[in-house]
């Protein structure tokens, strides 16, 4: 039994270090930067647990906990990526006001919600984590409560996800009733071509993966929440929550699913196609950098989904590479726009970027940097990452997919080219502010190294990667 | 005089659970409706899981409904507070006036 508390240890140590960080919230008035502070340093203390512990695959609980090298991994990630978004948006916080202790809490809940998802090998434990993680998210987009913006944010997250939540729900009860059980293992013996319930089932609780990956055509929510959620809370959920959503939709594809690869192949394939054309289509005509991101993060899932769905071990690796460098790009991006500030104001719209390059060329060139990485130009990182994926897709022979997903890709340089276009040869409009964010400035320094210097070691990732579909 | 088989739970299951997603389509007026459609939703839902949990002699499925039940009154609670929140700044709650950002 006291082996069994082993395996969940990094979980039993997040919760109850929030507990108590909520109590001395509760207690010690202006505990803000106390607790923020104290917040990294659990997230750096869960970091050295999971590190610690053995990548073995080790089952408890009915087997309705994991704990292997997939969700080690996808822990990691997410606390890194958590790491890094917290921290650099310090400032931005208490420049906006809305430096409440509650802000970090939610947060930590919010990572706890996901370890649960991504260890998750039950239906009833997959579904609990998904929750935990999606009411922290409302809350977290409606924590500017006096801004009419944030909290319409908010209420737009609120209701999609709700209907998604529930759609996902349907299908598990569905899937609970056809194959007689909740466990992962067990339903993929029984969910067969024949068992039609179940793989109509399959169909809700897709539809319910994909909405929480944003992708097309259940993405209705995400730019309006991008743009009226605070830009530090944007920057999270860009990152942290995708990064869950993926690993939970190649677990679900890879254990539950695995018999029905024919049945939801399609399925991938044609979300996967529309996310890539509209990521690339519809950020044409932004005017504001968060909306745009929210487009380009659009097709960015498109592009991680076009290599599950190719249904084999190497196309989830490519997906996993995938995002793992996308963290990488995101985080440098929206570190890039706490930089961006004017007359105690931070500035979102890309006609502010206007002649950037000649009052900050630092930042012009790590801004040059991260968006070509963005658009896929080698040898970035970004480069690789489409290579991996595209290679896998055309290994499988479905070339129509690898040939959309180029095509969108030139498309979406497009618009990646024309910020830099604005950055680098038009007049300069304004002049910022210096911010004293030297997280910030440290943050995008970090991550144009990773992109820059990528290609001279790429097997780094690649071994990390493929150590965890070895069980 | 008919037997009641399971086949009748999981439509009355699946009759509540598309009047509440058709709920949160339609409704022009109010955010409460949709907060109702969604509760109806997740019913919906237990109907299912406790139908099957008692023609299939597996209890499993009414501890997911109790969990169930659990979500869905925090998911109510966080869902009321951010139509407070947006109450105070927009001064109405009807759905057609929630078109701040577009684009």
């Amino acid at each position: 039994m006291l082996n069994n508390l082993n395996i969940l240890l990094p979980e039993i140590f997040l919760t109850l270090s929030i507990f108590s960080i909520l109590m001395i919230g509760v207690f010690i008035k202006e505990s803000f930067n106390l607790i923020f502070n104290l917040s990294s340093a659990i997230i750096l203390f869960t970091i050295a647990i999971i590190l610690n512990s053995s990548n073995e695959t080790e089952k408890v609980f009915l087997d309705s906990f994991t704990r292997d090298s997939f969700s080690n991994f996808f822990k990691i990630l997410i606390l890194i990526a958590s790491l890094f978004v917290l921290n650099t948006s310090k400032v931005f916080i208490i420049d906006n006001k809305i430096r409440k202790f509650e802000y970090p809490i939610i947060i930590l809940l919010s990572i706890l919600g996901m370890f649960f998802m991504v260890s998750s090998n039950d239906i009833i434990l997959f579904y609990l984590g998904l929750e935990l993680q999606s009411l922290s998210l409302y809350i977290l987009a409606s924590i500017d409560r006096d801004n009419l913006r944030s909290s319409e944010s908010g209420i737009k997250y609120f209701v999609l996800s709700a209907l998604s939540s529930g759609l996902l729900l349907y299908g598990c009860s569905l899937l609970y009733g056809f194959t007689g059980s909740t466990n992962f293992d067990l339903i993929a013996d029984q969910l067969i071509k024949d068992n039609k319930g179940a793989v109509f089932a399959m169909v809700f609780v897709l539809v319910g993966l994909a909405f929480k990956v944003s992708a097309v055509p259940f993405h209705m929510w995400t730019p309006d929440v991008y743009e009226g959620a605070p830009t530090s809370i944007t920057s999270y959920f860009a990152v942290v929550p995708k990064v869950a959503g993926l690993a939970v939709l190649i677990k679900f594809m890879f254990i539950p699913f695995s018999n029905i690869l024919s049945e939801w192949q399609l399925i991938i394939i044609f979300i996967s196609i529309a996310s890539m054309i509209l990521g690339a289509v519809a950020a044409i005509v932004q005017k504001n950098i968060k909306r745009l991101l929210a487009y380009s993060s659009i097709g960015h899932v498109g592009y991680a989904l076009a290599g599950v769905a190719t249904g084999v071990i190497s196309g989830y690796e490519s997906s996993i590479i995938y995002i793992s460098i996308y963290v990488v790009m995101n985080v440098g991006a929206f570190s890039c726009l706490y930089l961006l500030k004017k007359d105690g104001e931070y500035r979102e719209n890309i006609s502010d970027l206007s002649g950037l390059s000649k009052k900050q060329p630092l930042l012009a060139i790590s801004f040059l940097v991260i968006l070509f990485s963005l658009a896929g130009i080698p040898p970035l990182a970004g480069f690789f990452a489409k290579f991996y994926v595209f290679t896998a897709v055309i290994e499988q022979k479905m070339y129509a997919l690898a040939i959309i997903g180029l095509l969108t890709t030139v498309i979406s340089a497009f618009y990646y080219l024309r910020i830099i276009k604005i950055i680098y040869f038009d007049d300069s409009a304004i002049s910022f502010d210096p911010v004293k964010n030297s997280v910030a400035k440290l943050s995008v320094l970090i991550s144009c190294a990773i992109l820059i210097t990528f290609f001279l070691y790429p097997a780094i990732l690649n071994n990390l990667v493929d150590a965890l579909f070895i069980n | 005089m008919i037997e009641i088989g399971l086949g009748h739970y999981l439509s009355l299951g699946a009759i509540i659970f598309f009047l509440g997603v058709i709920g949160i389509f339609l409704n022009r007026k109010n955010i409460i409706v949709i907060l109702m459609s969604i509760e109806l939703i997740l019913l919906a839902v237990n109907i299912n899981l406790i139908s099957f949990s008692i023609f299939s002699g597996d209890i499993v499925g009414q501890i997911f409904t109790m969990l169930i039940l659990t979500v869905a009154a925090a998911e109510a609670a966080i869902g009321l507070a951010i139509i407070v929140i947006y109450y105070r700044n927009k001064g109405s709650i009807r759905v057609e006036d929630i078109h701040g950002m577009k684009g």
